[in-house]
């Protein structure tokens, strides 16, 4: 897998830019909080519009000004774990996990909702609220919700940042098994120099 | 408790309100999308024109029905060519009570749409959903309880019709006599104290019932926020 992200984001009160090119494992976006860490996710997603630059994923142009070209988010391929979580409230844990899943197409699909459950340690969750969740629960069903999607890139915007002690060393270890076990490349965001260097195969710094 | 001429009278309101509803519903979501989700030129506009019926003295909505609706309006020659007339039927107190309900439900429903994070639309696109998609199965049903809210409150407010149906369609009994202009009438009329009580007891019965079931519904708008 290859990665090339080269752009210009306008927020409004300022300019973000960020370049980098980036291979397999997990790429970590490393810098303080306020340096467009999460912006640089949106635009790979498709979710913010840069105004400069181009955005190529396995040699497939994502976004190019140049060339006017904008993929939609739903045709990107690209997995996300937001920050908030965005689980879908009105839905339960099983219906969030299948949403990407039941949208995908067969051959797109890495992995069924038992193997998620298995994985992600999960099935006892499934029929619950996601408002009944506590956070690592919440963060752990999220991260199923995204590869249950059949993304062929994982985003994952400060996935340790709300978690104790104890439930990011937990996510930190289904992060790493995501990488050896399912060979899924992974972008992750964090403000954290530990993080970074525990998780990390190639580091981008974004800052000022 | 109440004769046959009174439960015709409740039966004739009911009909008028609840079509008027029903055919307020879809243009009143589609306003209610329209200013809560997009921006363009002439947005203030239109908001201000949804708002008009609110405002404006009812006789002059009746008036302006009238000349747009009535046998030589434009739309009126349109409908009438479909085999709808609108005058001095109850079609017309419909189309009236509609007009008037229709501020009040696009202001509960632009609401219940604000009200739907932006945010989760976005996470299910991400997840492979299309714009349409994203819409169907996260704002629409989020936002449902205050659609439903506003569709009770339209026809409470439907039912309460008066000036801009009187003026538009006049007060003939069986066809545009709706409760509130049945109580007008025995009013004027010696002897007609306990029919006014009778029918004043009903509208102050549905329309109680009306905002409370709303307000039920709306408070369960509560928790669809993410953060």
């Amino acid at each position: 897998m290859s990665l090339e992200v080269d752009v210009v984001i306008q927020r409004t009160t300022r300019r973000i830019t960020a370049h980098f090119a980036t291979g397999a494992g997990i790429t970590a976006l490393f810098g303080p909080s306020g340096a467009g860490k999460s912006s640089v996710i949106e635009a790979i997603a498709g979710l913010l519009r840069p105004v400069a630059g181009r955005i190529v994923l396995d040699g497939d142009v994502l976004f190019d000004v140049a060339q006017g070209l904008d993929r939609k988010p739903e045709a990107r391929g690209c997995g996300v774990v937001f920050q908030d979580l965005r689980l879908f409230p009105h839905r339960s844990v099983r219906d969030n996990l299948l949403y990407g899943w039941r949208l995908a197409s067969p051959d797109r699909r890495f992995l069924t909702l038992d193997d998620a459950c298995v994985f992600l340690g999960i099935a006892s969750l499934l029929d619950r609220r996601p408002r009944t969740l506590s956070g690592g629960e919440a963060q752990r069903v999220a991260i199923g919700r995204a590869l249950l999607s059949g993304p062929r890139l994982l985003l994952l915007d400060e996935p340790l940042s709300s978690l104790d002690a104890a439930r990011r060393e937990e996510i930190m270890g289904v992060i790493e098994r995501i990488r050896d076990d399912l060979r899924l490349p992974m972008v992750l965001v964090s403000h954290r120099a530990d993080e970074v260097e525990r998780l990390a195969d190639s580091v981008v710094a974004l800052g000022d | 408790m109440l004769s046959p001429d009174d439960w015709a009278i409740v039966a004739l309101s009911l009909k008028v309100g609840l079509v008027a509803v029903l055919l307020t519903l879809p243009v009143a979501f589609a306003l209610a999308w329209v200013l809560a989700r997009t921006r363009f030129p002439g947005r203030l506009l239109l908001d201000a024109l949804v708002h008009l019926p609110l405002v404006l003295p009812p006789v002059v909505m009746g008036w302006l029905l009238l000349l747009g609706f009535g046998a030589n309006g434009p739309f009126g020659r349109f409908f009438a060519e479909l085999g709808v007339t609108f005058l001095f039927r109850w079609t017309g107190a419909a189309l009236a009570a509609a007009v008037m309900a229709l501020p009040l439900m696009v202001r509960a429903i632009r609401l219940s749409l604000e009200a739907v994070d932006p945010r989760l639309e976005a996470a299910a696109r991400t997840l492979g959903a299309g714009p349409w998609r994203a819409f169907a199965t996260v704002a629409l049903p989020l936002s449902l309880p205050g659609v439903l809210a506003a569709t009770v409150l339209g026809l409470a407010r439907s039912l309460g019709e008066f000036g801009a149906t009187i003026t538009f369609v006049s007060n003939i009994p069986g066809e545009t006599r709706t409760l509130p202009l049945a109580i007008y009438s025995a009013l004027q009329m010696p002897g007609g104290d306990a029919q006014v009580v009778r029918l004043a007891a009903i509208s102050v019965a549905l329309s109680l019932g009306a905002l409370v079931a709303s307000e039920a519904l709306a408070r369960r708008m509560g928790g669809t926020r993410v953060a």
